[in-house]
């Protein structure tokens, strides 16, 4: 269609930068060779000097990945990934362990500058106390490099390190807990993750603690033809409460990008935690070249009664994005909620959505998803929610609404509802539409311009969902959705 | 989640391959009809029964439930389908229509009212002796049906069955049934008929399947096309007995300016799936589906419906209803397509269940798969129990709580059954849900 290609010209000349967050920083890597055999995996570990079940686990996770195959059943083109062209450890050479950010590469220290990462070192050094305090664990490529805010962390007894830190100081912890609510041989892209996952960020809040700050990880992306392998765990004993927050960009390059994050949440009796996320990885040119391919595999478990798992996202970015961040409601009354904003432009394609496995007595969950698709984009969400046979109760709201811009998009809706409980009450809904012309009349009666009219309106599509994000991301998820469909109308 | 290797051939797969090598040369159409159930044999050869790793059948696996294939029946003489007939009890005996009759799988000619549809403008044939005479046209199917392995099944073995055409402008003053009864002996059937409608023709075909025993293996395929501004209603009624495996395809294809409704009771055997694949083919036409289902006792029954809105203009509306009690299975999958260019396309979908014991089982799958812009789609779905406050209020009024429950029950299924729209239908499946929930223990 000519009026796409018209506006995306049009917009790649507005916008010089073109993708804000397309720069790479030179700073040299310390590489184990591509390719993915058990010597890597043994690299990786002693790399990090790992605890011996450590690396069977992983040997044990890679083992059972060479016996799998590629799941193919989710709404998602792409070439053929070749596992061993990958490089499955990249480490920043010059930063063996940072004291302080004086001893952080400056370079690195001027990526996040453009990235606009809020590290508020500055105003830490100063002195001053920021009101709304996030702590940052940055991981710049594979190896968390900056971690601050951790003393007053220590004070609360919180944990929040390095997984790889707390593989050290907190081995029994991890041991715990790690695999258990993904499980080694959960799927293709889990098992990988199992076997090379590099780094990721680790957090304790012990019982009864509230914590006392946002926390937040910015991931970025940067060695070429590194594959992201994220390992998140996060742990509220009973009472406890937290708030995560994760937010990426990534730089431009010509080959695809492998990421393929495990994240794990537990919540034990009476604890609640909320997990959320703006993405904005590079999505690949007009052509859909060059996005990172985003195969994540989250999961929440609500083992403890009256527990409470709550998953935000905002998904911008991505060429390829493969995600169903779940809730396992196994504790009596405990609850599950689901917000999403999966916004798709150019050849994006997004295959999100959500799993709430009702197990548990009482036990509710919430799912509100609002997909906008531009462009050449498609946009899939799939769900499933299940009552198992002693969840007595259980109750699910499911709200899927999708938005289209263009004609040559495509929006889709693909829910499992499975209910085994006779007292299970489940109820779904799902619409599809286009931005009216009467809105756009209204709107441009009163002077918006196209765009802004659309940025308008689609912000008020999404208004259920922005409204769960901490105030931090509400505002720059905004912003991003409207940058996003830049280039989708006129 | 991840692709398996196509496993061991099961008994029942092994019994189907032999039964199409002895039953090849016996099978009706010529050269080009042949080369269809070749086509069709060797897609089944390469993928074999569908099971729970075909996305489409992951609720229904018919690998698992066919543990072996009886024998496909052969014709009976015409005395003893009438005694099959006979036994099998009839669904619209007070109503004057017009009946056709197929025993398992062929049709009696002698049997039906082959000449009353004459006078009215209706030609029938055997399908055996249409796809000799016409061939492999007959045989054509919407995009959306082909690749299903059951629709597969059928084109390699069917045999007999109806082809059934309404004249231009024809207007049928009363209703035709097509009874389809199966006999007291196991056996398979696969037969199929084809309605079609000519333009500005009107009429309401009722099928009804019943019979079988424990065994019987029923894969029947219903193929409509609806003419240009053809005004069709066609009514499913399925009770047949309660041990039997039955697939039911329905395909219908509108025109432009067609209205059809196309109706789906299922209540009988042991594991029915019923599948419609409906594709809209002319601007403007309006495609009402509709289903009821009701299942207890281990039973398993399936719902399953493809909406391909391939044309703009058209309308589609949904409205499937199911009440599951002990120990049985329900399932609806429905999916409305929106292909690229179908725009100002108005699909809406309503799936409900109503839980009626605490081991009933349902699930749902409603699939929105939207490739235009300028639409409007929705489906909503809802599963749970009969509401405790309705029930106090009814009872708080002296009703007691068996009839009560009866009467939510109804009033749960009334939205589907109204949509009928048509009196005789709407007596005929009213009676049969009083009977189903008059037998509640």
């Amino acid at each position: 269609m000519p009026a796409v290609q018209e506006t995306i010209d049009r917009v790649r000349s507005i916008d010089v930068d073109q993708y804000k967050y397309g720069f790479s920083t030179d700073i040299e890597s310390d590489k184990a060779p591509k390719g993915l055999n058990e010597d890597i995996i043994r690299f990786i570990s002693a790399k990090k000097n790992e605890p011996e079940w450590m690396l069977e686990w992983r040997l044990d996770a890679y083992k059972r990945w060479l016996t799998m195959t590629e799941p193919t059943w989710a709404r998602v083109e792409y070439p053929k990934i070749d596992f061993n062209d990958i490089y499955y450890y990249s480490a920043p050479k010059s930063t063996p362990g940072p004291k302080s950010l004086d001893e952080v590469d400056p370079e690195l220290l001027a990526t996040y500058a453009k990235l606009g990462i809020p590290l508020q070192e500055q105003e830490i050094l100063a002195g001053v106390e920021p009101k709304n305090r996030v702590a940052v664990d940055a991981v710049f490529d594979s190896v968390s490099v900056v971690t601050t805010f951790k003393e007053e962390l220590k004070k609360a007894g919180v944990i929040f390190c390095s997984i790889s830190e707390a593989l050290q100081e907190h081995p029994e912890l991890v041991k715990k807990y790690i695999g258990s609510v993904v499980p080694v041989t959960d799927n293709y892209y889990a098992t990988l993750n199992s076997a090379v996952f590099t780094d990721g960020s680790f957090v304790y809040i012990p019982e009864g603690v509230r914590c006392p700050m946002e926390l937040s990880t910015y991931f970025r992306i940067n060695e070429q033809n590194t594959g992201q392998f994220e390992r998140t765990l996060i742990i509220a004993e009973k009472g406890a409460y937290v708030s995560y927050l994760e937010g990426c960009t990534a730089p431009q390059r010509d080959e695809n990008q492998l990421h393929a994050a495990v994240v794990e949440l537990i919540a034990l009796d009476d604890a609640e935690i909320k997990y959320s996320t703006v993405q904005n990885w590079y999505p690949g040119d007009s052509e859909g070249k060059g996005g990172i391919y985003n195969f994540v595999t989250k999961r929440g478990d609500c083992r403890g009664k009256n527990s409470k798992i709550s998953w935000t996202q905002v998904e911008t970015g991505s060429a390829i994005t493969w995600k169903y961040p779940s809730c396992i409601l196994r504790g009596d009354n405990s609850r599950g909620e689901f917000y999403s904003i999966a916004v798709s432009n150019g050849r994006q394609q997004i295959d999100s959505g959500t799993k709430m496995m009702h197990l548990g007595k009482n036990t509710s969950s919430r799912i509100i998803s609002k997909g906008i698709s531009a462009g050449k984009s498609q946009n899939t969400y799939r769900g499933l929610v299940s009552a198992h046979r002693k969840a007595s109760n259980a109750r699910n709201f499911t709200q899927c609404d999708s938005l289209l811009i263009g004609q040559d998009c495509g929006a889709h809706t693909v829910p499992y509802i499975d209910s085994k409980n006779a007292t299970a009450v489940f109820e779904h809904e799902a619409t599809t539409s286009k931005i009216s012309d009467d809105q756009m009349f209204y709107c441009q009666q009163r002077g918006l311009s196209d765009e802004e009219a659309v940025a308008l309106i689609v912000n008020g599509f999404v208004k259920d969902v922005i409204q769960q994000l901490p105030m931090e991301f509400a505002v720059e998820a905004q912003k991003l959705i409207s940058i996003s469909l830049e280039g989708s109308v006129g | 989640m991840n692709m398996e290797p196509r496993t061991l051939e099961t008994k029942a797969e092994a019994a189907l391959a032999e039964a199409y090598e002895t039953m090849r040369d016996a099978l009706p159409g010529g050269a080009g009809v042949a080369r269809l159930r070749t086509e069709a044999f060797d897609a089944f050869r390469a993928t074999g029964l569908p099971h729970r790793r075909v996305e489409e059948w992951k609720y229904s696996d018919l690998r698992a439930r066919l543990k072996d294939v009886p024998a496909f029946a052969a014709r009976r003489s015409e005395a003893d389908a009438k005694a099959v007939l006979a036994s099998a009890g009839e669904a619209y005996a007070s109503v004057d229509r017009f009946r056709l009759v197929i025993v398992d799988g062929h049709f009696y000619p002698e049997l039906s009212d082959v000449a009353g549809l004459a006078g009215e403008g209706v030609t029938v044939r055997p399908f055996a002796e249409a796809l000799a005479a016409d061939g492999e046209a007959l045989l054509d199917l919407p995009v959306v049906a082909l690749a299903d392995a059951a629709v597969g099944l059928n084109a390699i073995f069917c045999a007999d069955g109806l082809d059934l055409a309404i004249a231009d402008n024809t207007k049928l003053t009363k209703p035709v049934e097509i009874v389809h009864v199966s006999g007291a002996e196991a056996a398979s059937t696969a037969e199929r008929v084809l309605i079609r409608a000519g333009a500005k023709s009107e009429a309401v075909i009722l099928q009804t399947f019943v019979g079988g025993v424990e065994g019987t293996f029923s894969n029947t395929l219903t193929d409509i096309r609806a003419g240009k501004g053809a005004g069709l209603t066609v009514a499913r009624l399925q009770a047949e007995a309660a041990g039997t495996t039955h697939i039911a395809t329905a395909t219908l294809t509108l025109a432009e300016e067609a209205q059809a409704k196309l109706i789906c009771a299922g209540i009988g055997s042991g594991f029915a799936r019923h599948q419609s694949f409906v594709a809209f083919d002319g601007e403007n036409a309006r495609a009402d589906l509709l289903g009821i289902t009701m299942v207890r006792d281990r039973q398993h029954v399936d719902q399953t419906l493809v909406v391909d809105h391939a044309v703009p203009h058209c309308e589609s509306r949904e409205i499937f209803k199911t009440v599951v009690d002990d120990g049985a299975k329900g399932v609806f999958q429905g999916k409305i397509i929106v292909r690229p260019h179908a725009q100002k396309t108005d699909g809406q979908m309503m799936t409900q269940s109503l839980l009626l014991s605490e081991n009933a089982d349902m699930s749902l799958k409603p699939e929105l798969e939207i490739f235009a812009d300028d639409v409007q789609c929705a489906h909503g779905a809802t599963s749970g129990q009969i509401d405790e406050d309705l029930l106090f209020y009814l009872r708080a009024r002296g009703i007691p709580e068996k009839e009560a429950r009866t009467l939510l029950v109804l009033a749960f299924l009334s939205e589907a059954v109204e949509e009928i729209n048509d009196e005789i239908v709407i007596e005929a499946f009213e009676g049969r849900i009083k009977d189903w929930l008059s037998t509640e223990e």
